[in-house]
């Protein structure tokens, strides 16, 4: 399908439900290393699901996810953790009563290299110069943007082959949404694949190489991010023009 | 500088930091452990008679020590991970039943002696080492709760709470039928296991270190000896407690209290993690309930009631969830006055008053007054942690562990 390098994570036609509703109904997507792809939809469209079916968080009851040439459904969340899966989830869900800096080293919560960890520690700070004034400070006591570059800084605490981002952009200011994603193009930059979810399409897009349009838990279109924003009906539905 | 003044105060100053960090607890340490030798005194200076009835004797205080060990062990469970355990009562009945079984005369004709101390050696039964049956009742107690555990952690939250209260029902009551598991005489039904040998070091040890009884009943102030036993057993629980509080598993139980999702989803292995602070509290109570046992000598179906569990998660709550100290301190107040405290207030209230009073009849009404007052006064406990003082008076944002659809 796209070019370059191998496919980091193939999800093919995956079924995930809660009970007996069906929030994801046989979505199928590539991620290939070292690349930005993102999930656009609406809310309810199956995105988080995702997300949570490839973390091991939900189990989907059909379908494949292959991670780096293993099939990963039914591994338990901390076993995908340490080959290289890390999310910053919804809602950012920071461990409000600790400290910033014990977040992030609870994003390397599978690691024992101290020194890499430190190591690590110190580049999230580098990222997020807030968070390094911060690192004494309660996790629930920062702002929305400093929480959400908290929640980023912890899961790149996993040194993570592939980032998910589920919705880094929601309820923040413009100005920190886009600092937010320099940033996660800086992370690409450095090596890290990127699976971003967003419903923000706009600059979703424009950070993305590949796009996914999702509907009530399926794939409704997918192709370049370039081809996506040309796209009528995208334009229509996500970039909101008449 | 300090708030004190003066020559004692400039003394105080010039002192090293390390002694004056440990000027605190080594006294507190030195008046618990001196105890027995000044109670006497305490009691003379209360006024002795009916006021001094409010000073803890020393049987008083091994009960303290007992439900010390057991809210400690409870705070792992509910304090450090967060997970609501109302069936402790179950590991404080195994501990105490290991006891029952390996140092009575209950399996007579039988008779095994193993390394036994200040036992005849012509009694019949089994009889254990009682120091060894104290890690054999914690083991057999944490091997419990690793089975119990299991299956009911994939539990959450109010769910778990009532599987561990069916939990904390039927081991009692297996243990009350079981004078006649399948044709055999187990546990000896409704009237319990006694006597149960005494602590003590043995012949051998009491010649060569004279101070060391060879068997605690045989002397005058066995009480002592339990009461010092007990303390040293609290501060083993205590430096457990705190080593693990800091370790990367206290850091793991901490996640999974705050958002068991998010720990989930940064390595954080649930079950595991979970069925670690289930059986580490499972191994504290079944020590206690080993110890007590071996200290009254005996051990019924009836010292095994849900009240137990309900107790001790209220010493956890009002000494503060999840602070040593704090807990410490809720076990010790609320064991003093389940065990002695209201009797005392009472008897005092009828001599003075007059009145006619049979105070211990309401402990568990004043026990939920106590609780009441707490959450309305100071819902953090007596001695909170700096995370639950937060949660507390900051609130909390984002999720907790019911909101989660997994």
């Amino acid at each position: 399908m796209s070019d370059n390098g191998a496919a980091l994570l193939e999800v093919e036609d995956v079924h995930t439900f809660y009970g007996t509703i069906e929030a994801v109904k046989g979505i199928s997507i590539t991620v290939h290393e070292g690349e930005v792809v993102t999930l656009i939809g609406a809310n309810g469209a199956g995105k988080s699901t995702t997300l949570r079916s490839i973390q091991g968080i939900n189990r989907p009851k059909t379908g494949r996810i292959v991670f780096k040439g293993q099939d990963i459904v039914g591994r338990r969340p901390h076993e995908i953790v340490k080959m290289g899966i890390s999310q910053s989830p919804e809602g950012r869900r920071l461990f409000s009563r600790m400290s910033v800096r014990e977040n992030l080293e609870m994003g390397a919560f599978q690691r024992s290299d101290k020194a890499g960890i430190q190591q690590d520690i110190d580049r999230v700070y580098e990222l997020f110069p807030r968070l390094q004034e911060r690192r004494m400070q309660k996790a629930g006591t920062l702002s929305g943007g400093e929480q959400q570059m908290c929640a980023i800084g912890r899961a790149l605490m996993a040194r993570p082959k592939l980032l998910m981002l589920d919705e880094p952009s929601l309820g923040l200011a413009p100005i920190l949404v886009e600092r937010i994603f320099e940033i996660v193009r800086e992370i690409n930059h450095q090596g890290t694949a990127i699976l971003l979810v967003e419903q923000n399409a706009l600059i979703a897009l424009a950070v993305a190489k590949r796009g996914y349009v999702l509907e009530t838990g399926r794939v409704v279109l997918h192709d370049t991010a370039q081809a996506l924003r040309q796209n009528e009906q995208v334009r229509k539905a996500y970039l909101g023009e008449v | 500088m300090s708030g004190r003044t003066g020559a004692l105060g400039d003394a105080w100053a010039r002192l090293p930091k390390r002694v004056r960090a440990l000027a605190l607890p080594v006294t507190v340490l030195l008046l618990v452990v001196l105890y027995p030798n000044y109670y006497q005194d305490v009691f003379n200076a209360l006024g002795g008679g009916v006021t001094g009835q409010l000073a803890p004797t020393v049987p008083t205080m091994v009960v303290m020590c007992v439900y010390v060990i057991m809210a400690l062990g409870l705070n792992v469970v509910v304090g450090y991970a967060g997970l609501l355990d109302l069936g402790y009562v179950a590991f404080y009945a195994a501990g105490a039943y290991i006891a029952g079984w390996f140092a009575t005369l209950q399996f007579a004709p039988h008779k095994v002696h193993f390394l036994s101390v200040g036992v005849l050696p012509v009694l019949p039964g089994l009889h254990v080492n009682v120091w060894l049956l104290l890690i054999v009742g914690a083991v057999f107690a944490t091997i419990l709760g690793i089975i119990i555990g299991l299956p009911t952690l994939r539990l959450r939250g109010d769910y778990l709470a009532i599987v561990t209260l069916g939990f904390g029902e039927i081991i009692p009551q297996a243990v009350n039928n079981g004078d006649d598991w399948f044709g055999h005489n187990v546990t000896n039904g409704p009237n319990g296991l006694t006597p149960i040998d005494s602590l003590g070091f043995g012949v051998t040890i009491h010649k060569t270190f004279s101070f060391l009884p060879s068997s605690y009943r045989l002397e005058i102030n066995s009480a002592d000896y339990y009461y010092w036993t007990g303390v040293a057993l609290v501060l083993f629980t205590l430096f457990c407690c705190i080593r693990l509080r800091d370790s990367r598993l206290g850091r793991a139980w901490v996640a999974i209290r705050e958002d068991e999702i998010a720990a989930a989803a940064m390595g954080v292995p649930l079950m595991r993690t979970k069925t670690w602070a289930y059986a580490i509290g499972a191994f504290f109570g079944g020590a206690a309930g080993c110890f007590y046992a071996i200290f009254k000598s005996s051990t019924f179906p009836q010292d095994f009631s849900l009240n137990i569990s309900i107790a001790v998660l209220c010493m956890v709550i009002l000494g503060g969830m999840g602070n040593v100290w704090g807990v410490c301190l809720g076990g010790a107040v609320l064991a003093y006055l389940n065990y002695q405290g209201l009797e005392a207030v009472g008897n005092n209230l009828n001599h003075y008053a007059g009145t006619n009073l049979n105070i211990p009849q309401y402990t568990f009404g004043i026990f939920g007054i106590i609780i009441v007052a707490m959450m309305l006064i100071r819902p953090q406990g007596l001695i909170p942690t700096a995370r639950r003082k937060i949660e507390l008076e900051a609130g909390v944002e984002g999720g907790s562990l019911y909101d989660a659809a997994a």
